[in-house]
């Protein structure tokens, strides 16, 4: 392998890390700003300009406190737990096309980490495991009440996973290709997926809710249902990597949303940029484009949070496998039937 | 008329039981109206007053802090009466009467003056019924903005002379404007 190559891809790696961690770190201001304004209060703004530097304040606060270990059978669980939530959160936004590309010192730089061509099976494969990240956690805190937390949080992101699965497969009969890349690229214009797909859309949104912990499926980290959910028993910077890890995981699945349904970095007229202008100027605005339409999810996000009330966990479960679920089965089918209609007129000559 | 149906106010409105419809079921028009209101919050102008360097403003019959008053001379006014005692409904005053020595005609301005002169604080309720009480217009409730500030220890919110007693400096103050007057 050249050695260009190498250090093309290490650069976007560490740019791309390094964009998660900023933007995870930022959405904990955001969401108190956001929280503040929309209670009509102000919130934040006593650490720099607007509490600008409050997400500083708050990790330096963490690091400072003390390390609580319960006393529990098994220490290594225990700080595994955090670890593994936090790392599923950040390897998901490798497969994550940020742009096309860019035309820098004479080369084609991509701009994306990695190009696997079975992406989406990557995306659910990682975010399986952030299941056991709080499994674990819950485990190892040798307390009952965290371990239920933890079994309540872990079957709410298993059922939910199943009816993600299910709304991406008609995404997936759409546009024939698991590759993140080659969906952004089959959406150039305005054929974001969203106007094709709008009920995927709807379910795959409910369902990276409840798989990010949000409100209204935080019951895993609820605190007047079940004391404090799986984390109850952690303490100092490994609770940070817990909050932390929701906020990157947020980010991601952000990102996922624009990718898959709101055509990723593409924005109406990039094809006349990259004729007229160039194409790194275009790449730029794309990129500009994405992150755009990323924060606008992050803000719903944290908009429906101070809308709509937390779930009961029979209602969670009962919008879950009895309404999702078939939804989704439904929708299978009349992609099936619209693509198959389709084929059959261009077989007939239509 | 049955009494189910008058409505004296006119704002009487009958409870309804009735089904939801299949699109009321689905929520999803009730979840839109809520992100609606939610979002015209955003810009909406905030209330907070920021503390530290706003005050919130008091209204004109705000009462604060307690003064025990010196006349033009500096003199104190107490008498020691106990009639502020008596008057308080939380119990808050305690005072120790003293007689004034001939050497001391500079400092109280009656014969008897009150050699402790204790409000409790965390009792008070600043009523003002005291300052009503009081026939000498010894004790005032004064427009100090901090009530009573915070302490780590319980005594210490027992506010003594030393605390309560005008200063020597402010009588002098008063006096000069009433002579400029």
């Amino acid at each position: 392998m050249e050695s260009a190559f190498i250090i093309e891809k290490s650069v976007v790696i560490v740019v791309v890390f390094a964009v998660t961690m900023i933007m995870a770190m930022y959405s904990t201001w955001a969401e108190r700003k956001v929280a503040a304004f929309l209670q009509d209060r102000v919130g934040p703004n006593r650490a720099g300009w607007g509490g600008l530097l409050q997400p500083l304040a708050d990790g330096m606060k963490l690091f400072s406190k003390e390390e609580f270990f319960p006393n529990t059978p098994n220490k290594f669980l225990f700080v595994v737990g955090p670890a593994i939530a936090m790392s599923t959160a950040l390897m998901t936004s490798a497969v994550i096309p940020w742009g096309d590309r860019l035309h820098l010192f004479g080369r084609d730089i991509i701009l994306q980490a990695t190009d696997v061509n079975i992406a989406l099976l990557y995306i659910f494969g990682v975010l399986s495991v952030g299941v056991y990240g709080i499994m674990i956690g819950g485990w190892a805190s040798n307390n009952k009440f965290s371990l239920m937390g933890a079994i309540r949080a872990a079957s709410q992101m298993v059922s939910y996973e199943v009816a993600m699965g299910l709304s991406m497969i008609a995404l997936l009969m759409m546009t024939g290709t698991m590759s993140l890349k080659e969906i952004s690229l089959q959406q150039q214009g305005m054929n974001w997926n969203v106007f094709y797909q709008p009920l995927s859309f709807l379910i795959f949104l409910i369902c990276s809710f409840a798989e990010t912990n949000r409100t209204p499926f935080d019951l895993a980290e609820c605190e007047n249902e079940l004391i404090g959910g799986y984390h109850t028993e952690y303490s100092s910077m490994k609770m940070g990597f817990y909050l932390f890890a929701e906020y990157a995981s947020m980010f991601i699945s952000s990102t996922i949303i624009s990718v898959l349904f709101f055509g990723g970095y593409n924005y109406p007229g990039m094809q006349w940029m990259v004729e007229n202008v160039g194409v790194n100027a275009a790449n730029l605005l794309g990129i500009a484009a994405l992150f755009v339409k990323i924060c606008f999810f992050i803000f719903f996000y944290m908009w429906v949070r101070w809308t709509i009330p937390r779930f009961r966990y029979d209602q969670l479960m009962h919008l879950g496998w009895r309404i999702l679920i078939p939804l989704s089965i439904v929708n299978i089918m009349i992609t099936g039937i619209v693509i198959l209609r389709h084929d059959i007129a261009a077989y007939l000559g239509f | 008329m049955s009494i189910e149906t008058i409505s004296l106010s006119g704002r009487k409105k009958v409870v309804s039981n009735k089904d939801m419809s299949f699109v009321e079921r689905l929520y999803l028009v009730a979840i839109v109206k809520g992100l609606i209101i939610t979002v015209k919050h955003l810009f909406r102008k905030k209330v907070t007053i920021h503390y530290p360097e706003q005050v919130r403003e008091m209204s004109p019959v705000y009462r604060g802090q307690h003064m025990l008053k010196r006349d033009e001379q500096g003199r104190e006014n107490c008498t020691a009466c106990g009639l502020c005692a008596l008057s308080c409904p939380a119990e808050a005053i305690t005072m120790k009467a003293a007689e004034r020595k001939p050497d001391e005609k500079h400092l109280y301005r009656e014969e008897k003056y009150a050699e402790i002169y204790e409000i409790n604080m965390l009792r008070c309720i600043f009523c003002g019924l005291c300052e009503e009480a009081c026939p000498k217009d010894a004790i005032y409730l004064t427009e100090s903005k901090v009530l009573v500030p915070a302490n780590y220890n319980r005594e210490d919110f027992i506010f003594g002379k030393d605390k309560l007693v005008m200063p020597l400096e402010m009588a002098m103050k008063n006096a000069q404007l009433k002579n400029a007057n």
